[in-house]
Order: structure tokens, then C-alpha cells, then sequence
């Protein structure tokens, strides 16, 4: 396979991974913003929704103040903001345009509907939308692109590369979502938080579609500790850190082994590896020890790591 | 007012070819129409059959507009269009042959020195190269234009990358999904033989260095190219790798693609770009296209490239109007096609006719293309008449003189219902091993009225064209 077209397949994945998380983050500040703050009108977790998707700066830039109605078009359909998800879908249709003979037909379709679609929803006038409706339409969409490529596609390099790029940018993504509400967990890891703030995580928990996920894991109440462990290290968890981080491992051993690689050659493999092996071996006390936000941080940095050894292994064609 | 050949309707009578599409058209009810004019653009969407227009604001993705009325042509006038295109692909290339060694045609004074040597497409840098087979142009593009039941005249050949034809086969694949009855009834020569057809012709010019099965690609300029879709589309149906220039490197007298295993060696570069990108080192050295080094591996052997660089000389409008002296040149036959008549202005009674007949003729410089810089005499303003006078006169080399052709119309679904518009046709001819085309071209018809221009670019669209087997 064309290392350029490793490359497209793979960021088809990223883009659409992407696009998931903007539209869960979205729906999350929708109804957080339905909520009574404590003092006077309604709470507001724009700003950091803002900070975890990246956009803090570009935002201010073209508007200043957070304006929920600003926010939500910044973040949905504004071009000039490369992570939002029009730009996101634009971008993953554009990478399956250029790689057309190396998908199926149907997971051609489900990219190129999302797009069809998404020009059918700007052309409508802002006031027939409902925020929730375009939420839950992105990851309707991501489903059905996730389902095509799982029904129709080749168990090939090709099949391994998105699946790859699903898992790096999930594993991101999933890291920048705990990182953006640690302050709401810590400092009081130790006692139970008061119960507006575990409202947020159980909002966010239930963005992700993970809340019963959630209850059915561990029962009870909703604990910091709990959410640590089911956001980053439960094995179970389909988005946590560990699920991610295997995914990405899983996919890097078929590509060498579909290469028929020596054990031990790909450098991105042995660094996934690792890097399981550390999350198997971590407990809650300690990522709390280390700091929480200094523990993803670090986690984000390792997954950049990995993907810059995809990128110079398979992707950039001259180091094999 | 001029009389149009209409290729249905001779007076109120059918023409046979058509005789299959008459029914069809009067039984389907506005409504069933406007549903499957909706359908097809919806397929063709949902395909990605898009023209992409960038930097122009609006809808990047645009389509060409199709008539779901097919252009029909018996199996006897098909037999005749393939040959004279067969005759004149064989004399191109043997002009390019000619022209790039020993220069036959020239020292005979057939063909003045100038007009090859001194020729913006004559490129230097392969002269004494014979590629494999002697093949320059692999696939000819030859535009027709018709004026009655038997006239039909050549309006120019494309000898580069003559493009449209997945237009060509994704049409007939929409009309086959939406009227399946139409092709049980009618007998109707298959187009879809021409993906593998290319690939073998290909295959049939592989260096002599390449000692397994060839490895074939297509070399793109990448999806921001206006063809890309036909790019994608073809290398998927022939099972051949798209490549841009950035994916091959050229190293050990070889071509090679940066793949996830490691570099893999090219045989055979269907290229979709032009001659002045292909190798920085050689042509242009701002072209971020190309291959660096690229010829050099071509000359020696290492690759082979189609068309061929330099393929161009053969088609352009100077050119153009020695062909019929080609065939009989190379060929020791007739010209089965006729060119359009062509006045040179660089001939001095040539000149004089010209002058003296401008509001009739449509004058056209050498070296124009797409429609700029010409005169359409019965279309023009006694003002620009005159401007385009002194223009020839000042410069006679640089114009050549035709008459306003009468195009033939075919059925086509407008607005009011049925109406005749202005059509043309290419077909694709391929030269490898063998010669051969696919029964079946792209149509494209001129859907405003009255209009003679067909170019997508002002308002033309496309249709299914119909071979009818014996």
C-alpha cells in the first residue's frame, strides 16, 4: 500500500474520532447550561469546553467572550476552526476522496452522506436547529462509518491503519476530556464531592453514552476514585485510556505482523506495549499521587509519541 | 436560417436507430421524469462523480449535467466512425515516430519544418528516443461533430490525456440502474470492456527492462485537480495503484513508490498531468508535481510513460490540418474522416478568403484553447469584426479560418419537455499492442438553445451513447 494512502486512511479516523468527541463535548455544555448555578442564572462550562477541545485561543481570538451561541457555531460549524466538526467531516471526506479505491463502497457512503448532509444542515437558518439533534447526529454518523468499515472492509493493512488512527485519537481525545474537569475531582479525591460537581461528571459520563456503562461497572455512588478508574484504567471501559491505548497496541501487532515484520522491529508497536503495561500496572492512589492533570499530561505525550513512530515507520515511506 | 441535421426525426419519420427511444419518451409521464432526473443527480452525487471547480467560490463539487435521453448509433455507422479514428491513431503515431527521428515527413516538405520543430510541444529533450512499440499517444481522444447521415468531420484530436471517460461509463451504469428496460429492449453494445482494455494496453508497453508483470500506476496532480474523480475511478477499476509525484522517487535507473512495506518499482505511469510537470530536473524546476530524475530513467529504458512526453506535437490546431495528409503519407490510404475545412491564414489566398468572408467563418488561433481568443463570425458584432481583422492581419501565422459548422441535434429533456439540442462525440481510441475502442464515446450536448458550445464550462452537459449491436 502507498505510504500516502496509509496516511489518508488513517486520518479519516482521526478526523471522524474527532468529530465524535467535539459533538459529545457539545452536548455536554448544552445541558450543563441547563442547570441553576448557585448564586444567580445558569452555569456555564463553555470556557472548558473550550480548553479541552483546544480552541480556548482561536475562539478568543474571533470573539472574545464566551457567548454560548458563539460557542456552540465555533465549535459545530465554523471553518475557520480546524477541530470543529464540520471542518472534522469536511476534512475525513476529503482523505476518503483522495483514497476512494482503497475503501469500500459503503464506508465511502457513510462518509460522503455525513457530508452531503452536513451542507443540507448549514443551508437551513440557525433557529430550526436543536443543539442536542446535531449531538446526536455526529454520532450517528460515526456509528454508521465505524459499522460500514467493520461490515464491508478487508481485514487488511488498509482496515488496521483506520482502526489505528480510531485508537490514537480516541486515546487523546478520551485524556483531554478527564484533563479538562480534574479540578472539579481534586483536591477533594479523598472526600466524597459535593453533588452539583459530580452532576458534571455524570453528565459527562452520560455524553459518552457510558453512564449505565458506569452503574452497571460499580454500582453505587459516583465517586472520584470510580471515575478515575473507569475513565483511565478499566479495561472495560470502551473509551477509557487502557481500552484506547490496547486498541492502538492490537492494531500496530497485526500491521507487523500482516508485514511479516521481525518481533521487535516496529518502534510504535514496542512504545504501545510499554505503555500498557504501565497503565495495567498503575492504581488509582497513584495517578492521584502524581497529580492527575500531570499524569495525562504525561499520557498525552506518550500517545504523541506513538503516533509520531506510525508516521515514521509506515507513513512517511522511507524508513523500512 | 440554417437546417440542422436531427439525428431522430427525419420530417415527422423516426430514424431507425432511434426507433426503440420513441415510445419511451412519449409514455413517461412529467412527473416519472422529474423523479428520475432527481434520482440520477442524487446517484451521481452519492457516487462522487463531481466535477471539482476550487477557487471560485460556490459548491466545489459541481455536476455535469446529465440528459438521460441516450444518443443512438447504429452498428454500421459505428463501424465506419471506428475505422477512420483507427486510421487516424495509427498516422498520429506515426508522425510521432517520424517526427522525433528521422523527420521523413518534413525533408518530403509534407509538412513545414516550422510548425513541427518550432512547436511549443515539440520537446527536444526526447528526440532520437523511440519508446516502446513506437507508441506515443496511448489513448487518442478524437472529437466529432456531425452534419447529416453520413457527414461527419473531425473537430480536433487529443493525443496527451484526453479525459471524460469515466463520464463515458458511469452514465451508461446510471441509465442501465434506472431504465433496465430500455436495455432489454434495445440491444445495446456494452462500454464497460474499457477499464480492462486500458490496463492491458498499458501492460502491452512495459519497458524492456521490466521482466515480471508490470506494475502500473496513475499519476495524478492530486484531488484538487479538476479530473481527480476520473483518476481514482479508473485506477480502481483497472486494480492499478493513483499516485501523486511526491509518492515516487527515482533511484539505480528505476522508478519506485514510497509504500507502507518499503519501496516498490514502476513499470508503466499512466500520467494525468502534463509535460511541463513531470520532471522538475528536466522541464519546468518550480513544478512540485513531478519526479525528479523521471526522465532520465524514461530514456534509458527504465520506465515507460503515456502519452509519451511529447505527444503533443500531434495535436495541436496547426497541426490538425495535416492530418489526412498523414494517413496517406504513412498509411498509402484515403483519409477515411475529413477534417473540418481549414483556411491558413498564413497562406497568402487563404488570407484573402478569410478577410473576405469573416462574418461567416469561425477564426481560432493556433495555439488557443477552451473556446478563448476566437471569432465566431455569424455571433459577432460587425465591431468586433473589424478588431479581429487587423488582429489577422497584423499576425496571419498566428490564426487559422472555418466554417460555422451546422451540428447535428439530438432529443434532449428540457424544461418544456423534449427538445433537439447540438451534440458532439469522443470516443476513446487506444493504442498498445493492439488498436482498439470501446463501442461508444462521451456525448456532450449544448443544453441552452440555439447554443453551439458544449463545453461543461458553459452550459453543456453529458450523455449515454448508444451502439446498437447488429
Amino acid at each position: 500500500m502507498l505510504s500516502r494512502t496509509a496516511e489518508n486512511l488513517y486520518w479519516i479516523a482521526r478526523y471522524m474520532e474527532r468529530a465524535e468527541t467535539m459533538g459529545r463535548l457539545l452536548e455536554v455544555g448544552a445541558r450543563i447550561s441547563l442547570i441553576p448555578s448557585a448564586g444567580h442564572g445558569y452555569r456555564s462550562e463553555w470556557e472548558s469546553l473550550l480548553q479541552a477541545s483546544g480552541t480556548a485561543e482561536g475562539f478568543a481570538e474571533k470573539y472574545g467572550d464566551p457567548v454560548q451561541r458563539n460557542i456552540e457555531s465555533y465549535l459545530f460549524f465554523d471553518r475557520d476552526n480546524p477541530s470543529s466538526v464540520v471542518s472534522c467531516i469536511e476534512r475525513a471526506r476529503e482523505n476518503a476522496r483522495i483514497v476512494r479505491t482503497a475503501i469500500s463502497g459503503q464506508v465511502w457512503d457513510a462518509l460522503n452522506t455525513a457530508y452531503q448532509e452536513i451542507l443540507q444542515i448549514e443551508r437551513q437558518p440557525r433557529s430550526e436547529w436543536e443543539l442536542t439533534e446535531l449531538c446526536e447526529w455526529v454520532a450517528r454518523q460515526s456509528a454508521l462509518l465505524r459499522g460500514a468499515m467493520d461490515a464491508t472492509m478487508l481485514r487488511n493493512d488498509g482496515f488496521f491503519f483506520m482502526n489505528l488512527g480510531y485508537a490514537l485519537e480516541r486515546a487523546d481525545n478520551s485524556a483531554r476530556l478527564v484533563d479538562v474537569k480534574y479540578f472539579v475531582l481534586l483536591p477533594s479525591v479523598e472526600l466524597v464531592g459535593s453533588g452539583l460537581d459530580n452532576y458534571q461528571w455524570q453528565v459527562l459520563l452520560r455524553a459518552l453514552k457510558a453512564l449505565r456503562a458506569f452503574h452497571w461497572a460499580y454500582g453505587g455512588e459516583v465517586t472520584a476514585s470510580k471515575i478515575i478508574d473507569f475513565l483511565i484504567l478499566n479495561p472495560a471501559s470502551p473509551r477509557s485510556l487502557m481500552s484506547a491505548t490496547r486498541k492502538a497496541m492490537h492494531h500496530l501487532d497485526n500491521l507487523a505482523r500482516f508485514y511479516g515484520d521481525a518481533p521487535g522491529a516496529d518502534l510504535a508497536l514496542l512504545h504501545a506495549r510499554a505503555l500498557v503495561k504501565e497503565l495495567e500496572q498503575t492504581e488509582v492512589a497513584e495517578i492521584v499521587d502524581e497529580g492527575l492533570h500531570e499524569f495525562l499530561t504525561r499520557f498525552i505525550g506518550e500517545i504523541g509519541q506513538v503516533a509520531a513512530l506510525v508516521q515514521r515507520s509506515y507513513l512517511s515511506g522511507e524508513a523500512r | 436560417m440554417t437546417e440542422y441535421f436531427n439525428e431522430m426525426f427525419e420530417g415527422r419519420e423516426v430514424r431507425p436507430p432511434y426507433a426503440g427511444l420513441d415510445g419511451w419518451m412519449r409514455e413517461m409521464p412529467a412527473q416519472l421524469r422529474a423523479m428520475k432526473q432527481a434520482e440520477a443527480e442524487a446517484l451521481f452525487r452519492r457516487i462522487g462523480i463531481t466535477f471539482a471547480v476550487y477557487g471560485e467560490g460556490g459548491d466545489p463539487d459541481r455536476l455535469i449535467p446529465f440528459d438521460m435521453f441516450p444518443r443512438v448509433f447504429t452498428q454500421k455507422e459505428w463501424r465506419r466512425l471506428e475505422r477512420g479514428i483507427k486510421q487516424r491513431a495509427r498516422a498520429l503515431n506515426a508522425f510521432l515516430n517520424d517526427v522525433y527521428g528521422r523527420g521523413e515527413i518534413v525533408r518530403a516538405g509534407r509538412i513545414p519544418a516550422r510548425l513541427v520543430y518550432q512547436n511549443a510541444a515539440y520537446e527536444r529533450a526526447v528526440a532520437g528516443f523511440v519508446p516502446p512499440r513506437g507508441i506515443y499517444s496511448h489513448i487518442v481522444g478524437v472529437d466529432l461533430v456531425r452534419t447529416g447521415p453520413d457527414q461527419f468531420f473531425v473537430l480536433e484530436d487529443n493525443c496527451r490525456t484526453p479525459s471524460g471517460v469515466s463520464y463515458m461509463l458511469e452514465n451508461r451504469e446510471i441509465m442501465m440502474r434506472m431504465f433496465p428496460k430500455l436495455f432489454r429492449e434495445n440491444r445495446i453494445e456494452p462500454v464497460d470492456g474499457y477499464p480492462e482494455a486500458l490496463r492491458r494496453t498499458l501492460a502491452s508497453v512495459a519497458p524492456a527492462k521490466c521482466e515480471s508483470e508490470p506494475s502500473i500506476a496513475i499519476l495524478t496532480p492530486g484531488h484538487f485537480n479538476s479530473a481527480y474523480y476520473e483518476h481514482s475511478f479508473l485506477a480502481d477499476l483497472m486494480g492499478v495503484e493513483l499516485v501523486e509525484g511526491a509518492d515516487l522517487f527515482v533511484e539505480g535507473g528505476f522508478c519506485w513508490m514510497r509504500t507502507t512495506e518499503g519501496p516498490k518499482k514502476l513499470d508503466v505511469i499512466y500520467r494525468r498531468i502534463d509535460d511541463a510537470f513531470l520532471d522538475p530536473l528536466c522541464f519546468r524546476p518550480d513544478s512540485m508535481l513531478g519526479v525528479p530524475g523521471l526522465m532520465d530513467v524514461y530514456r534509458s529504458g527504465g520506465v515507460t510513460i503515456c502519452s509519451a512526453p511529447g505527444a503533443g506535437v500531434a495535436d495541436d490546431k496547426a497541426i490538425y490540418t495535416f492530418v489526412p495528409e498523414m494517413v496517406r503519407f504513412y498509411l498509402g490510404e484515403e483519409p477515411l474522416l475529413e477534417n473540418v475545412p481549414t483556411w491558413q491564414c498564413a497562406k497568402p489566398d487563404d488570407l484573402k478568403y478569410v478577410l473576405d468572408h469573416l462574418p461567416e467563418l469561425v477564426v481560432k488561433e493556433v495555439h488557443g484553447s477552451g473556446g478563448y481568443g476566437m471569432l465566431v463570425g455569424p455571433k459577432a458584432t460587425r465591431e468586433q469584426i473589424e478588431t479581429f481583422r487587423i488582429k489577422i492581419e497584423d499576425n496571419p501565422h498566428n490564426y487559422i479560418a472555418q466554417p460555422t459548422l451546422a451540428l447535428s441535434t439530438t432529443p434532449t429533456f428540457v424544461e418544456e419537455g423534449v427538445a433537439p439540442r447540438h451534440v458532439d462525440l469522443r470516443p476513446y481510441c487506444l493504442v498498445g499492442e493492439k488498436i482498439e475502442l470501446v463501442p461508444g464515446g462521451l456525448t456532450r450536448v449544448a443544453l441552452t438553445e440555439g447554443s453551439l458550445v458544449v463545453n461543461s464550462s458553459q452550459g453543456g452537459g453529458v450523455k449515454d451513447t448508444w451502439v446498437l449491436a447488429e
